[in-house]
């Protein structure tokens, strides 16, 4: 139960002054943060935030049976603290990025190394995990990838043909999002939201504006959140698409491939008739959406996306029917369900061991308290589940969509927000294709950004990924990759 | 069974290639605006509406006083076109914006309304190119949409195959390199090497308006804004991200096999 917790209680997509927060000494605050996440919660968010000589940590929880998010601080110090990892794998990356941003030194972390810094003219990833022995060999990939795809760096410690170990290095996409926004909102804030993750465009988009409307303590109209909540779905719908196709592919399945990636396409041109973007760049602003949709562009999105789902169906029926995929699926690329819970798997990954673990059930905010489509989970943790789970939510995004369209809110699309409270902390969650998407905004005294933190799903997932390699052939890693198909930038802010 | 029903499927749906160039180009979204078209002559005396409103810092106002847009830093969010007063700035609805030199972006002056769309790669290049180009792609910190909507030509709508293009997996099977993202610093090194390993003649296509000028990051202290700062670039396509249909003009193009009469711009001023 979250009531007797000594955290701070909000819910999604609200806002609390910074002073309200509780604050501890650093070795309190590591020991409170445990004892919740014993409780079971999960944590959402560990950051740091820059005071005079040194810096204050801050925890985002989240206790998902009770709708019900957390937060607390501790005071400002410098030098180091003891680590959460210890007790609590899931705080393995963000003990590691809050070293490398703030110089606070988790003790006893296990493998403390940068993330996404750069020396000189690429990233100090630091040394690779390395086992030892006669028979061991090292495959090294990337950072340039086969494919038209992100960069990144891929370290295997493999014998013969099976893989002991899986050690990524990411931070080649590192942009300096985080550093940009602070001192904002500035003109190209929302700009730079919508390309923290380019895929998950909408969903970032809605994070964003779902904070700045707390700190500014008013609800968009109805009929925004109703656009935003269709634009998620269909941004779910060309992804999953999209990611089916290239499984599909690698297993040298084409009819499916050749299939999804037209349907993908399809999907993402429902997007563009909402907004001109195929992405759904433009579409969500603070304060509402940019773009309507008339009766005869609602009447025009039924029919597209009844002849898409049709074709869609059919698709990944084939897919389903064929035994030979199946077989390349099932049982390769397991992440235990113990495992998933131990590092905080978030999102479709989660879901796919068997979590039931869906912000848009658990912490709804915005339309998605008026309605929700049922979670789609599948236990197993295997390709085959994560590829289950993906059609699963083809299917429920569909008719969620569909519905939607049947039954528009009415009202204005945007309204005039007022400027950002000073000094207060806003957070929102919400559930991208991926996975949880998480926004927290802290101002200063002026209204300004002090600190914004996004974390997008990947930043909880890649270990996830690391972990399902074990065991596997390496010649199954483009599957178990597509499979999870983490964002590169996204992770690397 | 799935194997006669994909068979059967397959016949039903005929052909799904799309027939442009040979035929009209397919349209664009009617919200998507196309290229930007600046007339500074029509400019109201002393109105700056819409340089503040740019989120990338597109629009300047030249010593000559009259404004002037770099389609290259525009990531095409349409604020400047709401915000003028004078219809200065408008959206054509042309899909095509890809240019062979950086300074044909910038629009404004009388004769530069548009972009000035590229011209073909020279003779010899086109004779080894033309019927057959291998690129090998380097994501250079994009945000991924880039890379989709390139992506996206090799499927069966757009086939990009039917024009010999194809994109590799070596820089040693390559003719060039096609470069998305910014250029982080961590991107630097290995966009370099990348490069370095083509073997000569060799070209570079810089795609969206990230690699062309740093995008919605322009001026990030951890990016180079853009391809340039350390590849020669021999054709830019605007855009964020642009339309599949922009890229596959600006690639064809460059190769000479758009013949401008041939060029049906279905998507001309609504
Ligand atoms: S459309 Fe381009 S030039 Fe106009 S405001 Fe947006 S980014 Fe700037
Ligand atoms: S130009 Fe736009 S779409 Fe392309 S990589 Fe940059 S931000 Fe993404």
């Amino acid at each position: 139960m979250s009531s007797s917790t000594p955290f701070a209680l909000l819910t999604n997509a609200a806002g609390i002054s910074w002073a309200e927060v509780p604050a501890w000494p650093a070795t309190d605050f590591v020991r409170a943060t445990a004892a919740e996440l014993d409780r079971g919660a999960r944590l959402c968010a560990w950051f740091g935030v820059p005071e005079d000589d040194g810096a204050s940590l801050v925890a985002v929880i989240a206790f998902d049976a009770d709708n019900t998010l957390a937060v607390a601080r501790s005071t400002p110090f410098s030098g180091s603290f003891p680590s959460l990892t210890l007790a609590n794998p899931q705080a393995h990356l963000f003990e590691r990025e809050v070293w490398e941003q703030h110089g606070l030194t988790p003790v006893g972390h296990p493998w403390l190394k940068p993330v996404r810094r750069t020396d000189g003219n690429a990233p100090a990833v630091g040394d690779f995990f390395r086992v030892n022995g006669r028979e061991i060999h090292e495959v090294a990939v990337g950072p340039v990838h086969a494919g038209v795809i992100e960069p990144g760096h891929f370290r295997f410690q493999c014998a013969g043909e099976e893989v002991l170990h899986l050690e990524i290095a990411l931070g080649y996409q590192h942009r300096g999002v985080e550093e940009a926004l602070a001192g904002g909102p500035h003109r190209a804030t929302i700009n730079q939201i919508e390309t923290a993750a380019g895929d998950t465009s909408i969903a970032h988009a809605t994070a964003h504006a779902t904070v700045m409307e707390a700190l500014a303590g008013s609800e968009t109209p109805l009929r925004a959140q109703w656009l935003r909540a269709l634009a998620l779905e269909l941004e779910r719908l060309a992804n999953h698409t999209g990611d089916i196709g290239a499984l599909a592919n690698d297993v040298a399945f084409l009819p499916t491939s050749a299939a999804c990636g037209k349907i993908r396409g399809d999907f993402l041109n429902l997007t563009a008739l909402m907004c001109g973007n195929r992405f759904g760049r433009g579409l969500v602003r603070p304060g509402g959406c940019r773009h309507d949709l008339e009766p005869s562009r609602v009447a025009q999105l039924q029919e597209r996306l009844k002849l898409a789902m049709c074709e869609i169906e059919q698709a990944v029926a084939w897919f389903w029917d064929a035994a030979s995929v199946r077989a390349r699926f099932e049982n390769v690329g397991t992440v235990f369900p113990a495992q998933a819970r131990e590092i905080g798997l978030v999102g479709l990954a989660a879901r796919a061991c068997g979590l039931v673990r869906d912000v848009r059930y658990d912490h709804p905010a915005g339309w998605h308290r008026f309605a929700q489509a049922p979670v789609a989970v599948w236990p197993g943790g295997d390709i085959f589940a994560r590829a289950r789970v993906r059609t699963l939510e083809i299917q429920r995004s569909g008719e969620f969509v569909r519905e939607q369209l049947a039954a528009p809110a009415d009202g204005e699309i945007c309204c005039e927000l007022a400027a950002p409270g000073a000094s207060m902390l806003a957070v929102a969650l919400v559930e991208g294709w991926r996975g949880e998407v998480c926004h927290v905004a802290l101002t200063d005294a002026g209204g300004r950004f002090r600190r914004y933190k996004i974390i997008d799903p990947s930043f909880h997932n890649w270990i996830g990924m690391t972990l399902a390699l074990r065991g596997t052939a390496i010649s199954d890693f483009p599957i178990c990759n597509k499979s999870f198909n983490l964002s590169y930038c996204g992770f690397d802010l | 069974m799935f194997v006669l029903d994909t068979l059967v499927n397959r016949l039903k749906r005929g052909c799904e290639t799309m027939p442009y160039p040979k035929g009209p180009a397919p349209a664009l979204p009617d919200r998507h605006g196309g290229a930007l078209k600046v007339e500074a002559a029509r400019c109201g005396e002393g109105c700056d509406d819409c340089i503040p409103v740019c989120p990338t810092e597109a629009i300047t106002r030249l010593p000559s006083k009259n404004v002037a847009l770099d389609l290259g830093r525009c990531i095409f969010c349409a604020a400047c076109v709401e915000a003028c007063p004078q219809d200065a700035i408008t959206q054509t609805g042309d899909h095509r914006m890809a240019v062979r030199r950086r300074e044909d972006l910038v629009l404004g002056e009388t004769g530069n309304e548009e972009v000035r769309l590229a011209d073909a790669l020279d003779k010899k290049l086109r004779k080894l190119f033309g019927r057959s180009l291998r690129l090998r792609q380097v994501s250079a910190g994009g945000c991924n949409a880039c890379e989709a909507d390139v992506n996206v030509l090799g499927t069966i709508g757009w086939d990009l195959s039917r024009f010999g293009i194809q994109f590799v997996a070596s820089p040693r099977h390559a003719d060039g390199l096609l470069i998305t993202g910014p250029v982080t610093k961590g991107m630097e090194l290995a966009l370099k090497k990348t490069w370095d390993a083509v073997p000569e003649p060799k070209i570079v296509i810089a795609v969206g308006a990230c690699a062309i000028a740093g995008g919605p990051f322009v001026g990030n202290p951890q990016i180079l804004n853009g391809a340039a700062s350390v590849v020669p670039v021999d054709l830019y396509i605007p855009g964020c991200p642009p339309h599949p249909l922009t890229i596959l003009d600006g690639l064809l193009r460059l190769l000479g096999r758009l013949e401008e009469k041939l060029d049906v711009a279905t998507n001309a001023k609504r």
